[in-house]
């Protein structure tokens, strides 16, 4: 368990580094410096603003996904994406870290800021991003590899650590992904021989090895059992503080439980944004309220 | 449908599946077990005193001082034989010219029979080719050989309204009355006196250098030449075609150019064997030059071509098949492309690959066509590797055919034959069974 003070300590490590980072890309920024901390105009303000969308807009072959969203998601807090299906939550979050790139015909508008860059100019090193945008998927992805070797996989292409220190990562965050204790005898074994549930947690735990800076999750447990879920999401209370973390889910009440602060997105529209205890408590939308409420979705 | 109905056409359509397995097991035996019976008798047979002679001279293989005793008690046992047609011969050298000229032509073919079965008579001069130089090595043949000596062919032309007819007329009657008469019941007689048959395992069958264009010896150069071959083609074709392959389903953009290269592809696939002969002939030996004549690496480029479409398409499928979940995670860790691919993908897709590749070897191993204008020789010595680049090699596929159609005495040499498609065979399906196991094995590693 990481104490208070711990869990502090890194975001204030995080928030001074995100403070270096905007004073030297500033130049490179259209906006002064400051403003990268700041939300957008016309939204409220819920702290320093990790990634943040200006009229985003994604497009598939010119049928919009995301439409001209406006958004600035809380650095070190959980934030969740909610809507129904197809209303372009996945394909939002596959933007922070142009995972959409892959798809043939998918085109991005608009500006979508990560610490105050805009993350669709043509000089963005995408290598570079995703490293410092860590992703966690649907489905329990992990390579069919040694659990040792899933997890300094990211360590191992960035850097030639040597084997002790990739143990050393390793051991730290299969320990943040709650995961050592049950894998620490096992780290020679096939990593498709473990649960779904720790693959998932093992996905995670790999992301984390590359320290990342936000960590992307795309209804990481709708392929698990309930126990597995609640597993994972004692995992992101954990992890929460010390990462970013923006996760896609169906389930409300999974977001009523993990997040800070939940997005509404319909038919690719942001429909509303705000503290999760205000979007389940009082919605300021008809439709948010129509949605949670399970009226439609 | 009633229930009964129901029973009985899902009996019917289980054994009708039952049936087409049986026979086709039934088919596969009928197909195999004489090709491999007829094939093990290049190895297994029963050898004469002659064959353990030609050992010894040959390859200075065998027991020397019990052979030259063996050799000495066939000596003794044959020399009746010749005792008795020296005796005539001296006869009629002081007898009547009419009882000569009756008698010339009769034993000119006797002496020539029993110098095919036994080798050459003590006394003649040593004959230029070693087919001749030894009496018959192999037992079956032997027989085949006594018959000739005992009986002649004649043909039958006395029916003008039918075809001629083969009639097998005893030599002993055209010398009866002679002191030659004995000789015949002697010969039927002792021929396991003179020749000594004896059970034999020539496995030096696949190791040893033929001699007399494959009169006797093995088939190593054959042997060699197609792995060199196979290997080879395997060189210029596996990155070839893996590059290709990983080009065309991690790079390439889908759109008309590619639609076109895959579509040539497949066509290539299906061009006929003969015409990569040719091509490889026209393009690779007289175009590139990569040789001045017929060369094994010309022989392997042209089959390198031949199996690429297959190369590439088994790594295309088995690329496709990886899922595109594990690519996604390594991009999402901040892996570039190519190393995505180098390091997640490859590896997942390596038994598709790996079987593509076998197979595509089994092909090369087997094929014929292409290598008649660019690589393979009726005989030669076998190569070493340095002469790959200039030199021309005999190759099981190109013997086999040659052997049975071009040789100048097919019938002599029909062991020879089925032990190259003996070899032949059981390469192909080592081959094939190296696939499966070696695909068994990866997927069971990566399934954890």
């Amino acid at each position: 368990m990481i104490s208070e003070q711990a869990v502090g300590l890194e975001l204030q490590r995080k928030q001074d580094n995100a403070a270096g980072r905007t004073g030297n890309r500033g130049g490179a920024s259209e906006r002064p410096p400051d403003a990268a901390s700041g939300p957008a105009p016309g939204l409220p303000a819920f702290g320093r603003a990790h990634v943040e969308a200006c009229d985003f807009s994604v497009l598939y072959r010119k049928n919009p996904a995301v439409k001209h969203v406006n958004l600035a998601i809380p650095a070190g807090k959980v934030t969740a994406i909610i809507g129904p299906s197809g209303c372009g939550k996945s394909t939002l979050l596959r933007a922070i870290n142009r995972m959409n790139d892959l798809v043939p015909g998918c085109t991005a508008e608009g500006r979508l800021l990560f610490d105050g860059q805009d993350i669709y100019s043509p000089d963005v090193d995408v290598v570079a991003l995703r490293r410092r945008v860590g992703m966690v998927f649907q489905k329990p992805n992990p390579f069919p590899k040694s659990v040792f070797d899933n997890v300094v996989y990211g360590p191992r292409l960035h850097s030639s650590a040597s084997r002790n220190r990739l143990v050393e990562i390793a051991e730290r965050s299969l320990t943040d992904a709650a995961l050592w204790d049950e894998v620490k005898d096992r780290m020679d074994q096939n990593a498709l021989g473990l649960s779904g549930g720790q693959q998932q947690r093992l996905c995670i735990a790999r992301a984390l090895a590359v320290d990342p800076e936000i960590l992307l999750m795309d209804e990481p447990t709708s392929a698990l059992d309930p126990r597995a879920t609640s597993r994972i999401e004692e995992l992101i209370a954990e992890l929460r503080g010390k990462y970013t973390i923006i996760i896609v889910t169906h389930n409300m009440q999974q977001a009523a439980r993990v997040s800070d602060f939940t997005a509404f997105l319909y038919e690719g529209v942001l429909i509303e944004f705000g503290s999760t205890k205000q979007i389940f408590t009082k919605p300021g939308e008809k439709r948010t309220e129509d949605y949670i409420t399970g009226r439609f979705g | 449908m009633r229930l009964a109905t129901r029973k009985i056409l899902d009996r019917s359509f289980t054994g009708s599946g039952i049936l087409a397995i049986v026979l086709m097991a039934a088919a596969l035996i009928v197909l195999l077990a004489p090709m491999f019976v007829r094939g093990a008798g290049a190895i297994f047979f029963t050898a004469t005193v002659e064959h353990r002679r030609l050992m010894l001279e040959r390859f200075n293989r065998g027991n020397r001082p019990q052979l030259e005793a063996e050799i000495e008690s066939a000596r003794q046992a044959r020399a009746p034989v010749y005792q008795m047609l020296a005796d005539f011969e001296r006869r009629l050298a002081s007898g009547a010219a009419a009882e000569r000229r009756q008698y010339a032509k009769p034993l000119q073919e006797l002496k020539k029979a029993v110098q095919n079965l036994l080798g050459p008579i003590p006394g003649a001069p040593r004959p230029m080719l070693m087919r001749s130089q030894y009496g018959q090595t192999r037992w079956e043949r032997a027989q085949v050989k006594l018959s000739h000596a005992l009986y002649r062919e004649e043909w039958d032309y006395s029916d003008p309204t039918r075809r001629g007819i083969l009639r097998l007329k005893p030599r002993s009657a055209d010398f009866s009355g002679t002191p030659l008469s004995p000789l015949f019941p002697y010969l039927e007689n002792n021929l396991d006196r003179m020749l000594l048959p004896r059970r034999t395992v020539y496995w030096q069958f696949l190791t040893d250098t033929s001699f007399d264009s494959h009169f006797f010896g093995g088939i190593w150069p054959e042997i060699l030449g197609t792995f060199y071959l196979t290997v080879g083609a395997m060189l210029f074709a596996l990155p070839l075609g893996l590059i290709a392959a990983i080009y065309l389903t991690e790079y390439a953009r889908e759109n008309r150019f590619i639609e076109i290269l895959r579509t040539c592809i497949s066509t290539l696939a299906g061009v006929p064997s003969i015409v990569f002969g040719l091509f490889g002939l026209a393009f690779f030996i007289h175009t590139l030059k990569v040789s001045s004549s017929k060369s094994v690496l010309a022989g392997a480029m042209t089959l390198a071509l031949m199996i690429l479409p297959t190369v590439i398409r088994a790594a295309e499928e088995a690329i496709r098949a990886v899922p595109a979940t594990y690519k996604e995670a390594a991009l999402s860790l901040g892996a570039g492309r190519w190393h995505a691919i180098w390091t997640i993908i490859l590896p997942a897709a390596l038994p598709g690959i790996l079987t593509g590749i076998v197979i595509s070897m089994g092909r090369a191993a087997g094929e014929t066509a292409p290598i008649i204008f660019t690589a393979a020789v009726s005989v030669g010595k076998p190569l070493a590797l340095w002469q790959v680049f200039t030199q021309p090699t005999p190759a099981l596929s190109w013997n086999i055919y040659n052997l049975a159609t071009e040789h100048e005495a097919v019938d002599e040499i029909r062991h020879v034959q089925y032990g190259l498609v003996l070899v032949l065979v059981s390469l192909v399906l080592i081959l094939n069974l190296a696939a499966i196991l070696m695909r068994a094995r990866i997927s069971k590693r990566l399934r954890g």
